[in-house]
């Protein structure tokens, strides 16, 4: 946009962010600018991109390479029935666009790959990590801090959420400092779930996250994850720290470049994109 | 020295369905121990022999025991500790 004005449409149509204080014509511009990947239009992906379209964020980057299963719609609230068997990033692109049109969705047909995550996410201001395996938030996270871009991190299970911002660089932890090795599948093996709307919660928190990135209000998740236990209505913050010897952003990185050797056991089938 | 360990719901069948059990110990170590002794086979994806294992979090009082004394992090009565395990899910 540069240094061009709101037009009247989106004055009128941001006019409750234009009138408060914080963000202003400004700060809506800011949104109007920005850039955003999203990995993963599922659960997560679904309230992720309606509330960034909404609040008008320039540009979306869609990244996902399954399509809409009549399962997905109990939670997947950017689909709907008339996207079952079609591409989810063609099913979400037609909500949002019709949402906001002003918000530009490119759709990233071929899947996450080792081979295209640093190119991907250099297009981009922010990453929104919103898949659903342990390989896909290594290779965003190590991809993230080599590329100098802010990941905002959910996971959800059964009844339990997370989410966390991770800065690119040293001082403040990344995933890697967090989680240095994904657990066994034994460990995680499937038990039923999610509960429907648990990925709307942490999703919100994750949209939250990144406008005020673009915006630079508040605090942000740095060095803190938020835990969400939604049987107990249990909204709580750890500290997470910086690991001098992390792999990636830590004093003496190894992981330089996004290699091959991301393949993870998982429970469910390895989803990082089409061969 | 009494501390209460907050259960991930993952864990919770583990430990009779409670959300919260106390423990006694005076260092990490010797609290999930205490809870492993009251509750056999509920830490058995927290604790490998003198450490945590690395693909779990345990917070003391809501900081990172792993990058702090680990085991080895020292605890007082009315302290609290909480188990995170890594999830995954979000998209599928």
């Amino acid at each position: 946009m540069g240094d061009a004005e709101l037009t009247d449409e989106q004055l009128d149509r941001f006019a409750r962010h234009v009138n408060m204080l914080e963000i202003g014509r400004e700060g809506q511009k800011k949104l109007l600018d920005a850039k955003i990947l999203i990995v993963g239009l599922g659960g997560l992906g679904s309230p992720v991109s309606l509330y960034l379209t909404a609040a008008g964020i320039g540009k979306l980057g869609l990244l996902d390479h399954d399509s809409v299963e009549l399962t997905n719609l109990q939670r997947q609230i950017v689909h709907d029935t008339s996207g079952i068997g079609r591409p989810k990033i063609e099913s979400a692109a037609e909500k949002l666009n019709l949402l906001h049109p002003g918000t530009e969705t490119v759709l990233h047909s071929a899947g996450l790959r080792t081979t295209n995550a640093l190119e991907l996410v250099a297009q981009y201001d922010i990453v929104m990590d919103c898949t659903d395996n342990f390989t896909a938030r290594y290779v965003m996270n190590d991809a993230t801090q080599i590329a100098g871009r802010p990941m905002v991190h959910g996971s959800i299970y059964q009844f339990d959420g997370r989410a966390s911002v991770f800065m690119p660089g040293k001082g403040t932890p990344c995933y890697r400092c967090i989680l240095p090795e994904p657990p066994p599948v034994e460990v995680t093996k499937a038990q039923g779930g999610p509960f429907g709307v648990l990925p709307g919660v942490i999703g919100c928190v994750q949209a939250t996250e990144a406008i005020k990135l673009v915006l630079g209000l508040g605090t942000p998740l740095v060095g803190q994850l938020l835990g969400y236990d939604a049987l107990e209505m249990d909204f709580f913050k750890l500290r997470t720290k910086w690991d001098p010897n992390c792999a990636v952003c830590g004093e003496n990185p190894t992981i330089t470049e996004i290699g091959s050797d991301y393949v993870f056991e998982e429970p469910a089938p390895l989803k990082i994109g089409p061969e | 020295m009494a501390v209460t360990i907050s259960i991930p719901t993952v864990m919770r069948k583990l430990v009779g369905g409670e959300a919260h059990v106390e423990a006694e110990g005076a260092t990490l170590g010797a609290v999930l121990a205490d809870l492993e002794a009251k509750h056999p086979g509920s830490t058995k994806n927290v604790v490998d022999g003198e450490d945590l294992y690395r693909f779990i979090n345990v917070f003391v009082n809501d900081e990172d025991a792993r990058l702090g004394g680990g085991l080895g992090t020292a605890v007082k009565d009315g302290d609290t500790v909480r188990i995170m395990p890594a999830v995954a899910g979000g998209a599928s």
